[in-house]
């Protein structure tokens, strides 16, 4: 049995809420494990490390993304979004975060940054949803902390805490 | 006036990092430690003949390679049995490394550490191990049978140990009631889960001879104790923190997991920080898991129904080792006869090891087990007597002027069992009123009728809650108002930080936001217990409350010499004392911390206005701090409940069985749950809510399925099937208040009761619905389809 070489380092430029980085990876690294141990935006978890749990979502281009199922090298010249970008510069959360703090949509957090990503898309489409139709669209999460509900609530009502504010 | 925040809807103090990507969990930390990987058993059962390591050496980047040689002293022994039994005869546990047998697949046999994971796992699969396979039992009848293979190779038999105990005559029952029935039922084996895997990161200090470890543990007091041990130092140069912690559910209560000894270990052997993060691969195979057990059940019954006595035999599966003891099966045995009246009651059962994952509780602990083999009794009985099960819980209800009762076994802390309060008729009824059950059965007579398969599911359980040793909590008022309070348990997602700090608020007057609350961090309170059995709440709850009124107390006498009035007549409020009546005179709680403290070099603004107060406080002193006085403001309390204290609660559902697909459909879904006083209605909702979606995935996805080779067949995601959102339905949820007349606050634990009566209530509606009895859980479309294509529909 051979000894597996290590693969040399490359030079990427990461696009990572808004900021472009370079920095050099190997091309066997995960996006996942970049955004965390390179980058340090520890928000993105990794709960599964094979695409299923949901917890390292991001966005990738605007659109849902896994980032334990991409190389880093695959996320050159897309636009990264993670849940670090989520809330203003002087701390205000966003309307989804707002949201799942009033409705208790999380526990222990782990899961949170990952459904936060994944709602971010559409919340403003999920007060029209049914009960039905909105828990297929979160259908990708995994959550094992709080069975949902509050989860729901909150992606149902988050746009309602951007109007609310829109008025104030 | 300040209003009372226990009992209000508050929202949670600890979301506002966790929503932001700013918490902290272990494997956030320190990107530049060293990382290790671990090289575990291929084998259920085999000899270790030869590890050759040469190949991981070679790895560029390889910074330690290790083996069970390596190992000295305590490092080389068995792992400690936490909970010791007198019943327990053949207990065993594992080596941190195994030495030279490794009895369940996923065993640790080697580790790595490297300067990355990527290399770390390269050079561990460079490690050649020569093994020579043994024979393996993973059946846990087989395990019992005459001349089945041995789950250790140097072992009599495969029994750990053998408990029985009586209540009454249940030989003379059994022999004289009219109806005798006689099953079988086998919950089979599942795992908690947790969304954040197992990790641990520790950096030791060769200079201070220090180490700190960051552990994703329930327990962190326990391992900071266990690890001072094993490293020969004092508890001051051992510090544990459980940082934020990502789920837990019982797998990460564990005094020790190998990785907990091995990280910290390696980081000394090094002299560097070294980390180490379970895959979800590792957790399926090296975290432990629960709930097999095989249940043979007599019953003595009345013609209407009343049990006149219960005999339970049960097989429980410890898997390889038995490091938490016989805690598991103890609580089955002692929560299996629930709300209802069980004048004679036997239970017996053998703690069998099996070449599997060690077993230690998994949220419910036992009782998800005891409450499917109660309710099945019930619904059984009335079928067999032709009688509405509902009635017969009815008449078997333990009735409320008959607390305290005594179930008349022991209970996991070896005591009696008594539960303290309660009522299970009251409950019952709410159940069904708000089930609308009249309407119900109508739906479910017109699912019928158009030929779907419908049908309607109960099940009650009363859950033994906030057990002792103690907890303790420490609660100082700092120099600029704020509080800071800390217990030693830790946190997984319960709410903790924001159900103490109302309870400190209370006492002390002090707003919600001016309170940071700590827990799982020894370097704050060394003496604790940890998060399991829903205790938290109740134990840690009280130190809270006894801290904070002794340091009101405190911080009232010096208030008192202060502004010069009665202790009767302060009053705390909005973060200061105020003298009754007198709105001008207040001091605020901040610059009491001052006074308290009489400085040489005083700085501030504060401070200055502190000196003035501090010659009015101790004027009358024959020195700067008087006798008795101490500098600032703080106090540290513990609380041990003499016993545990017991909710209870009854779930409802409709369940129907897609014809086409097998799969479950929940079609309603009713709670009713009394957790005594609640402290804050968000959070037990919560609690309730994410328990029930356990119960789901227990009652109908979530079977770890082993072969008889002893590998799991499904440990990834893909195939173990925790559920969607999707999967669990809308929930209508009832609460009702017993206070417990045990302690002060009269609350009760509720971590774990959501989870428990669900898979007896699923098997009970999928029963009715296909009107067979279903004896096992978790269930799947897959023996729907068998059962429905066996019996014509
Ligand atoms: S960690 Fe990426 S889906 Fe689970
Ligand atoms: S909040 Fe813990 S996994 Fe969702």
């Amino acid at each position: 049995m051979s000894v597996p070489v290590r693969s040399e380092l490359q030079r990427v430029t990461l696009t990572v809420n808004g900021a472009a980085q370079e920095l050099e990876v190997e091309p066997r690294w995960l996006l996942s494990d970049v955004l965390r141990h390179q980058l340090g935006l520890t928000g993105t978890h990794v709960g599964c490390e094979h695409g299923v749990c949901g917890c390292c979502t991001i966005l990738a281009g605007g659109r849902p993304a896994r980032s334990c199922l991409m190389f880093a090298l695959q996320a050159e010249g897309l636009e990264i979004q993670t849940v670090e970008g989520l809330a203003s510069a002087d701390g205000t959360l966003h309307p989804l975060q707002e949201a799942f703090r009033r409705h208790h949509g999380l526990q222990c957090g782990f899961c949170t940054p990952g459904f936060l990503m994944a709602a971010l898309p559409f919340y403003r489409t999920a007060e029209g949803m049914s009960d039905q139709e909105l828990r297929e669209a979160l259908a990708g999460q995994l959550c094992r902390c709080t069975g949902y509900a509050g989860i729901l609530q909150a992606v149902r009502t988050a746009s309602s805490i951007a109007r609310e504010r829109g008025q104030a | 006036m300040t209003t009372k925040l226990f009992g209000e809807r508050v929202e949670r103090r600890e979301d506002g990092r966790l929503l932001t990507g700013a918490g902290r969990f272990t494997d956030d930390l320190a990107h530049d430690a060293a990382q290790a990987a671990f090289v575990r058993s291929d084998f259920a059962h085999a000899r270790i003949c030869d590890i050759d390591v040469s190949g991981a050496l070679d790895v560029a980047g390889v910074l330690g390679v290790y083996t069970y040689d390596d190992l000295q002293g305590g490092f080389a022994e068995r792992l400690p049995l936490l909970i010791p039994h007198r019943d327990l005869k053949s207990p065993r546990t594992q080596y941190a490394l195994a030495r030279n047998e490794v009895c369940y697949a996923g065993e640790v046999v080697a580790m790595v550490v490297a300067r990355d994971r990527y290399i770390a796992e390269d050079a561990a699969q460079a490690i050649r191990i020569e093994y020579e396979p043994l024979p393996v039992v993973v059946d846990l009848e087989q395990a019992v049978a005459v001349g089945s293979p041995l789950t250790h190779s140097d072992a009599a038999d495969n029994v750990a140990a053998h408990v029985s105990e009586m209540k009454g005559d249940v030989d003379g029952v059994l022999g004289s009631a009219p109806h005798v029935f006689k099953w079988r039922f086998r919950p089979e084996r599942s795992a908690s889960m947790p969304m954040e895997g197992r990790a641990v990161f520790a950096r030791y200090d060769s200079g201070q001879d220090t180490i700190e470890v960051y552990d994703s543990t329930q327990a962190p007091t326990g391992i900071r104790a266990g690890l001072a041990e094993l490293f020969e130092l004092d508890w001051d140069r051992v510090h544990v923190i459980a940082p934020d912690v990502g789920g837990g559910f019982g797998v990460k209560v564990m005094q020790f997991y190998p990785e907990e000894v091995l990280v910290p270990w390696a980081s000394r052997q090094l002299g560097m920080p070294v980390k180490w993060t379970e895959d979800r691969r590792e957790h399926f195979i090296g975290s432990n898991q629960e709930r097999g057990q095989i249940h043979d059940v007599r019953v003595g019954v009345d013609a209407e129904g009343r049990i006149l006595t219960l005999d339970v035999r049960f097989l429980h599966d410890t898997g390889a080792y038995c490091p938490y003891g016989l805690i598991v099966p103890i609580i089955t045995a002692a929560q299996l006869p629930g709300p209802y009246r069980l004048a004679n009651y036997r239970y017996s059962f053998w703690s069998v090891f099996t070449n599997t994952v060690p077993v230690s509780p998994y949220r419910g602990a036992g009782r998800p087990q005891a409450v499917f083999v109660m309710e099945r009794v019930i619904e059984r009985v009335a079928h067999e007597l032709g009688l509405d099960s509902l009635e017969v819980r009815r008449r078997n209800f333990i009735q409320p002027d008959q607390f305290p009762y005594d179930v008349g076994v022991s209970w996991q802390d070896g005591g009696p069992t008594v539960y303290d309060s309660g009522d299970y008729p009251g409950g019952f009824q709410l159940l069904l009123d708000s089930l609308g059950l009249d309407g119900a059965r109508q739906q479910q007579a017109e699912a019928r009728a158009e030929g779907r398969l419908v049908g309607l599911g109960v099940g009650c359980y009363v859950e033994g809650t906030g057990i002792g040793p103690y907890e303790g909590a420490t609660i100082a008022i700092l120099p600029d108002g704020t509080v800071s309070a800390a217990t030693g348990l830790s946190t997984q997602g319960q709410g903790h930080e924001t159900i103490f700090a109302q309870i400190v608020a209370d006492e002390l007057g002090v707003p919600l936001e001016r309170i940071s609350v700590t827990t799982g961090d020894t370097r704050r309170i060394g003496f604790g217990v940890g998060t399991f059995a829903s205790r938290s709440a109740v134990v840690a709850g009280h130190a809270m409350l006894r801290a904070a009124r002794s340091l009101r107390e405190q911080t009232a006498k010096l208030a008192s010499t202060t502004l010069e009035v009665a202790v009767e007549d302060l009053v705390f409020e909005a973060g200061a004392v105020h003298v009754r009546g007198v709105p001008e005179k207040s001091v605020p709680l901040g610059r009491l911390t001052l006074v308290s403290n009489p400085l040489r070099y005083a700085y501030g603004r504060d401070a200055r206005f502190a000196a003035e107060l501090a010659q009015r406080a101790y004027a009358k002193a024959d020195r700067p701090l008087p006798e008795g006085s101490r500098p600032g403001l703080s106090a540290l309390e513990y609380y041990s409940p003499a016993a545990g204290v017991f909710g209870f609660g009854m779930h409802a559902a409709l369940v129907e069985v897609d014809r086409r697909t097998c799969n479950l459909k929940i079609l309603r879904y009713v709670i009713v749950h009394d957790c005594g006083r609640i402290i804050n209605p968000l959070i037990v909702d919560g609690q309730v809510l994410g328990g029930l979606a356990q119960g789901i995935g227990g009652a109908f996805y979530e079977r770890i399925h082993y072969s008889p080779e002893g590998q799991i067949q499904n440990a990834s995601f893909m195939d173990f099937l925790i559920p969607y959102a999707t999967e669990i339905p809308p929930v209508e949820l009832h609460h009702l208040e017993t206070p417990s007349p045990r302690n002060e606050l009269g609350v009760k634990g509720v971590g774990e009761a959501g989870t428990i009566p669900v898979p007896a209530v699923i098997a009970n509606g999928l029963s009715d619905a296909l009107g067979v009895p279903i004896d096992h859980v978790p269930l799947s479309p897959e023996e729907l389809f068998q059962i429905l294509h066996r019996e014509p529909a």
